[in-house]
């Protein structure tokens, strides 16, 4: 019934039997607990490189946490996870991170510019310009973006979409493998949703990254994602879209009626989750 | 007849500055009155930024217990001042997130500090004079020794910020990916905390505890409105503060009134100027063109 409870899923599709020391990310019967408490269990995926994978579920269910898991700031409980080869491991250059925030304060006043190239000097000791390389390699990075044109305004002033664009631009400067994105598409319209989402496709496909990207609505996502893993009722779901986007199944994980209504041209989506 | 500098200045530059210099005590209040100013601005660029500013005021206030107690206890009043805010700014940094939105308990400690300073000045009798130097300050009247503690404490605040600058910028700015990129993130806070420990105890040497706002937020806070560049707004924030210094001392020299009322006037005014005036406006939705002022017209103002 549920796909993936027992087996290992492998969300690329295409090359299904990766082992894990190869594996961007592998999860084997993993679990995570804060002190007593079971945040989720089970979760059993691999990312072999490439893949657009959704992580979707209600608020407070843990997706962050996931995401923590993979940056080597929380220890699972019981079960094993590799990411990139080897354990997860702090300030890792080849994961790119942008968290989940409330967006940045209005009155910051710093220049987006300054806290992309952030991303690339941060973490050096001292001061001084940066570098004729440095700079260039932030100007692609706003660039890959769309974000060169408004990088040089105060970060506060941006609009929520803006914003998130110079995030990605800052977590791609280390050439990332692997590029996890907390919520994203939250607070921002719909017309700002499908810009971002579009974005990290394009950005996805021309650096061949794998890309995990946290969400509570499937539907912004769908045409693009090559995989979903799901978090629900503290179990981790994973699978591919046509083993885990089904009517009778996402009513069992959201015990609500759900219904995948699939368009003429093909296209999915949910409603009443 | 020779010139009374105290009947008044001469208009000659020169000759006012030769006559302000002759005296030890005006020479001792410049010396650290600049470099105050100069850690004033590059440490109260982060206070506005990981928004210390309640906190640099409770740490400054809870100095006054620190200070009065020295006194008490016949030791240096700047000596007492430093070791109350060094360790509340360690503790404070300790407790790091837990201290955001505990206005209320931060406010709370700072209230019972100044009624512990009170206490001690009831029982001391030979504080109230100095009572009065610690809570508005009294730069005229640094003792030599004074000045060197400063210098050293000033100096020392500096070269951690310069040391520390790359990635204390990145984690106040953005703590979590900073910690994502594996940055001592909550080690950066307890120290920038230790550093404003320092800068305080400094800065209460010139403006008083109770004008602390004066040289550690003002300029800083003027400059972020200036240049949203981190380099050049440090660079604003000290050019303010050091003139806002040293028109301070000189006015202070030839007007009966204390040097910290015309400093503290000065960055309150420079402050009121640019928030009014500034592209900082524009952040509160009224257009920059109606303003009139691009403030300095260099390319680093914000632009829009």
């Amino acid at each position: 019934m549920i796909p993936n409870l027992e087996r290992s899923a492998s969300l690329g599709g295409a090359t299904a039997e990766a082992n894990a020391d190869s594996a961007v990310v592998a999860f084997e019967n993993a679990s995570v607990a804060f002190g007593q408490r079971e945040i989720w269990s089970g979760a059993n995926f691999k990312l072999t490189g490439g893949e657009f994978v959704g992580l979707i579920g209600p608020n407070g269910t843990g997706k962050t946490t996931l995401l923590r898991v993979l940056l080597g700031q929380v220890p699972l409980a019981t079960g094993r996870v590799k990411v990139l080869g080897g354990p997860p491991g702090r300030g890792n250059p080849a994961i790119g991170y942008v968290p989940q925030r409330r967006s940045l304060a209005a009155d910051l006043a710093v220049r987006g510019y300054d806290l992309v190239l952030l991303g690339l000097v941060g973490h050096k000791w001292g001061f001084g310009p940066a570098s004729a390389a440095e700079r260039r390699a932030v100007a692609d990075a706003l660039e890959s973006v769309g974000a060169s044109a408004y990088a040089d305004q105060p970060v506060g002033l941006l609009s929520g979409g803006e914003q998130q664009r110079l995030l990605i631009a800052q977590a791609l400067l280390t050439n990332p493998k692997l590029l996890l994105l907390d919520e994203p598409l939250a607070s921002l319209d719909l017309k700002s949703q499908h810009e971002i989402v579009h974005l990290v496709e394009t950005i996805r496909v021309e650096r061949q990254m794998a890309v995990i990207l946290v969400a509570h609505d499937l539907n912004p996502l769908l045409e693009m994602l090559d995989g979903i893993v799901f978090i629900l009722n503290g179990k981790v779901v994973a699978g591919t879209l046509d083993e885990v986007v089904r009517s009778d199944l996402l009513s069992q994980l959201y015990e609500t009626h759900v219904h995948v209504h699939v368009t003429s041209d093909g296209h999915r989506f949910v409603v009443g989750a | 007849m020779p010139h009374d500098p105290f009947s008044g200045p001469t208009w000659d530059v020169l000759q006012d500055l030769r006559e302000i210099f002759a005296y030890g005590f005006m020479q001792n209040a410049f010396m650290a009155g600049t470099i105050v100013a100069i850690m004033g601005g590059a440490i109260g660029y982060f206070v506005v930024l990981r928004r210390l500013a309640f906190a640099t005021e409770a740490l400054s206030h809870g100095g006054f217990a620190g200070a009065t107690g020295a006194v008490l206890v016949h030791q240096d009043v700047f000596l007492g001042l430093l070791a109350f805010t060094s360790f509340a700014g360690i503790l404070m940094g300790l407790l790091g997130d837990k201290l955001r939105g505990r206005d209320v308990a931060i406010g709370a400690t700072l209230a019972f500090s100044l009624a512990l300073g009170s206490l001690f000045l009831t029982v001391s009798t030979k504080l109230a004079g100095e009572a009065v130097n610690i809570l508005f300050g009294n730069i005229l009247a640094i003792s030599p020794s004074d000045v060197r503690f400063v210098i050293f404490f000033a100096c020392v605040s500096l070269l951690a910020v310069g040391v520390m600058y790359r990635p204390l910028l990145f984690a106040s700015l953005d703590p979590e990916i900073a910690e994502a990129r594996g940055l001592p993130v909550r080690g950066l806070g307890v120290a920038f905390m230790l550093l404003l420990g320092f800068a305080v105890a400094t800065a209460v040497q010139v403006v008083g505890v109770l004008l602390i706002f004066a040289l550690l937020i003002l300029p800083a806070a003027t400059a972020q409105q200036l240049s949203a560049r981190p380099a050049h707004a440090i660079g604003y924030a000290v050019l303010i503060g050091v003139m806002c210094v040293w028109l301070g001392l000189v006015i202070g020299f030839y007007l009966p009134y204390p040097p910290s009322f015309f400093i503290t006037t000065l960055t309150f005014l420079s402050y009121l100027v640019t928030r009014q005036l500034g592209p900082g406006r524009v952040a509160r939705g009224r257009p920059l063109a109606t303003s009139g002022l691009l403030v300095a017209g260099s390319n680093d103002a914000v632009r829009l």
